[in-house]
């Protein structure tokens, strides 16, 4: 009797144990990363993160480059990969048919199962190319656009919007599966009162689908966000990896993820603490982003993993 | 609100003299067993009262359940006629948030006294539940003999004599020549009214000497009920058997007393064939005529 | 009303647009990787190690082994973690710290690859001094655990509620119906997680770079620096060498093919079924 008491309090003990792990984890990564970088934040104060100087020579250490970066190539990928995934989401949900959308769908899945290594090798060597010798002269010559500022000068290949075009592919499936299931979390019956009204399809999807969805996707698209900005194998492969501000597209850069990636082997000292300080500003960036994302989503109701 | 099953159109009723409300609802009440009413109380229950948080499930029911006897709990959904059955196993603390008050006696002995472990009572009152629940992964065979899983290595019959009391359980159940032939095979696969036997069975190789019964036939079709319900008769020649229906035919036909329960409280137990004839309470006579409920 | 029908068809046809162009990188990306990568696939890619940088031959018999090196370490840490914790968080649905742990969970798995990648270097690298495979270990499981957790839960909610109710009526201990019957029903489900989990940290670089670094040798001692698919994917695109590229194709070929096997096992793994009893 007494060994069967025993053996509940074990079990709860063992798995309550596990259970506060992830707390004590979570907690453990952000004190053990802004402990590191703390060296960095009380030498530069909060003008490390404003400071554009990124100097390891001469121990200088500014985050602004990498945080402009993250925010511009985060920025490319959401306006490319908005539209796309939307676009797919609605069209699995609403107009194809079965034995179309399934494999479609899957498919589309499969783009999040790619490592982020593989889609920075197939940067490099077709992404790259296919930038400096079709995209670039296309935006620049055939559409006239080398005037502006952002599609100003040479595309050697890597840059920032290189970085942001791979990055829009590897962030649609995480998008487009939200806003999938948040469509198909509106009910079929506003669907019908739609059609009985005289609405075309698309009216229906307009007002009758993405109204009650809006809240969803705007979390689909902010969820997309928060991998956008952490995404680093990739975007360290085709970015450049330079400490610059820049205000073209087709030039060098860093994010704060492809910094750490790029110099964190070789650092050494208050390097080191650099590198740290900006993956503690990164943390704490990504996670308000996914906090802000899970509340939208779970205003509409529905549960992604 | 679930409504009993169709009646005749309400009507004043003179009593006692006519079984009118027998006749209402169109059946016949079982004799009573030969025994009923003199054997030993097994289950004694005083001032029980039974809460979900502050819901108040149960009120200060007393009751006493007798050795052999069949006792039907009826009343409309929601009155507590689960919960009470439930803490007669001591299954209700279960559920987040339960409590329960008053003594529930087993032979004399508290059942929620202090160090009385629940896990022991569950073996001698046994339960079964409104749907099948036979457990997925296991066959037929180990779905039978799952109460022995749960015992300590050192009280754990041998191999034989598991199978031996499988057997005699199937058999108890009236399942036995159905599955005989198929004993390994997946517990899932069977038909709901054979799975239903299949849980009673699984409670039976328990050799309880008490037997709960959560309107046992609630998910089942006529002719699968049927058969539940012969084998609820013939369940009392070794159990103390307690089935709580919302089917007044049911409670009818199987028990030898009948209690109604109406918003958490116990209003009237009596033989089965007087609750439904001449009973004592207008609640009860109101409620098994039809005119609310 | 032509109007209207005009805007209906544009706006659908856009939409079907969409899905095809979203299709295309992935076409794209897996033609790449076959016509680059499947000629170097053959016995020496499997059997030899990498060859010296500039020259030709050799193979990434190193990084496959250590790739699974470093899979098992990360299962044999994250897998236990995560599942118990997944129990938790389905055995206390309503508590209030069971909440905040699910909770922590999402958000645990919303943190950067790279930034796992530093924490493993602070807490196993630094400490000892040296690199290993215990510390790239250790960063995979990180990503695990609340993988695991989370998908367990799922898949153990899948369970209903009766079963437990009838265990517990037979007598069953708490820890004995958990266990033996609802986690033991939820089983296939919860490896199908447990997989997924495992094909989502096999491709993973970002927290290997400063913990297991890569190793251009043969080893399986957890306390050395050791190769990975990734890590050598990595390494060989961005050096000058066009040898070391044809291998960097092939291995990733090997390792999409790798991730899509664990998740194939997943879909294969059959789901839990219930027949009628369902509350």
């Amino acid at each position: 009797m007494g060994g069967v008491a025993v053996g509940d309090r074990i079990y709860r003990g063992v798995t309550t144990l596990a259970g506060l792990a992830i707390v004590a984890l979570l907690l453990y990564i952000a004190v053990e990363v802004f402990t590191g970088g703390w060296p960095v934040f009380r030498k530069f104060g909060l003008g490390f993160l404003t400071s554009s100087a990124w100097d390891p020579v001469h121990d200088v250490y500014g985050a602004a480059p990498a945080i402009f970066g993250t925010l511009v190539s985060s920025a490319i990928a959401l306006v490319i990969a908005t539209p796309l995934a939307v676009g797919t989401a609605v069209f699995l949900s609403e107009l194809a048919p079965r034995w179309l959308g399934q494999p479609i769908a899957f498919l589309v899945d499969l783009l999040a199962a790619i490592p982020s290594v593989v889609y920075g090798l197939w940067g490099i060597f077709v992404l790259e190319p296919m930038m400096r010798d079709s995209i670039a002269p296309f935006l620049q010559n055939t559409l006239h656009l080398g005037g502006l500022p952002i599609f100003d000068g040479v595309s050697y290949g890597p840059g920032m919007l290189a970085a942001g075009i791979i990055l829009a592919i590897m962030i649609l499936p995480y998008i487009s599966a939200v806003t999938r299931e948040v469509l198909m979390a509106v009910p079929r019956s506003q669907r019908e009162a739609a059609f009985a009204l005289g609405a075309t399809r698309w009216e229906m999807i307009r007002d009758a689908v993405i109204p009650g969805a809006k809240s969803g996707i705007v979390g689909g698209i902010v969820l997309g966000l928060g991998r956008a900005l952490g995404e680093t194998m990739a975007v360290t492969m085709v970015i450049g990896n330079a400490p610059t501000i820049s205000a073209s597209l087709f030039a060098s850069g860093y994010t704060m993820a492809s910094i750490i990636a790029n110099e964190f082997a070789e650092a050494a000292g208050l390097h080191i603490s650099a590198l740290l300080a900006i993956g503690a500003t990164l943390l704490a960036v990504t996670l308000v982003v996914n906090v802000l994302a899970r509340w939208l989503v779970a205003r509409v109701g529905v549960r992604y993993t | 609100m679930t409504t009993p099953e169709p009646l005749a159109a309400p009507a004043p009723l003179p009593r006692p003299p006519e079984p009118a409300a027998l006749k209402a609802i169109g059946t016949t009440v079982r004799q009573p067993a030969a025994n009923a009413g003199t054997g030993e109380v097994i289950l004694d229950v005083t001032g029980l009262n039974a809460y979900f948080g502050a819901q108040h499930a149960v009120r200060q029911a007393s009751i006493a359940f007798r050795e052999r006897e069949v006792t039907a709990i009826i009343g409309p959904s929601g009155c507590g006629k689960s919960t009470l059955l439930r803490c007669l196993n001591r299954m209700h603390e279960t559920v987040p948030t339960a409590r329960v008050t008053g003594r529930i006696e087993f032979h004399g002995q508290d059942l929620y006294g202090p160090g009385v472990n629940p896990i022991e009572v569950r073996r001698h009152i046994g339960m079964v539940f409104q749907r099948p629940t036979p457990f997925p992964t296991l066959n037929i065979r180990d779905n039978v003999a799952a109460g022995f899983r749960a015992l300590p290595r050192h009280r754990r019959p041998a191999r034989d004599e598991i199978d031996a009391r499988v057997e005699e359980a199937l058999r108890g159940a009236a399942l036995w020549d159905e599955v005989k032939d198929r004993l390994k095979t997946g517990a899932i696969a069977l038909s709901g009214g054979q799975q239903q036997r299949l849980c009673i069975a699984r409670a039976l190789a328990n050799e309880p000497s008490v037997i709960l019964l959560d309107e046992p036939t609630a998910s089942l079709d006529p002719l699968s009920t049927q058969k539940i319900e012969e084998l609820v008769y013939a369940l009392r020649q070794r159990f103390t058997v307690i089935i709580v229906t919302h089917n007044m035919q049911q409670a009818a036909r199987v028990s030898d007393r009948t209690a109604f329960m109406l918003n958490g409280e116990l209003v009237e137990v009596s033989p089965t064939g007087k609750l439904f004839t001449t009973p004592s309470d207008p609640r009860t006579e109101a409620y098994v005529t039809g005119r609310f409920g | 009303m032509i109007w209207r029908k005009t805007v209906n068809v544009v706006m659908l046809a856009l939409m079907w647009l969409a899905a095809a162009v979203v299709l295309l990188p992935l076409v794209l990306i897996l033609v790449h990787l076959v016509r680059e990568g499947a000629s170097s696939i053959n016995w020496d890619f499997f059997t030899k190690v990498q060859s010296a940088p500039g020259t030709t031959g050799g193979g990434m018999s190193n990084a496959i082994v250590g790739t699974l090196v470093l899979l098992l370490i990360a299962s044999g840490i994250g897998l236990p973690v995560g599942i118990a914790a997944g129990i938790y968080l389905a055995e206390n649905r309503t508590a209030r710290l069971a909440s905040a742990v699910r909770f922590l969970a999402d958000v645990l798995n919303g943190v950067p690859s790279i930034v796992t990648g530093i924490f493993a270097w602070q807490v196993m690298v630094k400490p000892v001094g040296h690199f290993s495979a215990w510390a790239g270990g250790v960063a995979l499981a990180t990503m695990m655990i609340p993988l695991a957790a989370r998908t367990t839960e799922e898949m153990i909610r899948t369970v209903p509620n009766s079963l437990r109710e009838a265990a517990l009526a037979l007598g069953y201990s708490t820890w004995r119906t958990s266990l033996t019957i609802v986690v033991r029903t939820a089983l296939p489900g919860i490896v199908t997680g447990a997989l997924v989990a495992l094909a989502r940290v096999a491709g993973e670089t970002a927290p290997l770079l400063f913990t297991a670094l890569g190793n251009i040798f043969f080893t399986v001692d957890p306390n050395k620096v050791i190769a990975a698919l990734p890590l050598n994917i990595y390494s060989f695109a961005i050096s000058p060498y066009d040898d070391w590229h044809r291998l960097a194709w092939a291995a990733s070929l090997v390792l999409i093919v790798l991730v899509l096997l664990i998740s194939i096992a997943a879909r294969y793994v059959v789901r839990p079924k219930f027949g009628k009893a369902v509350d």
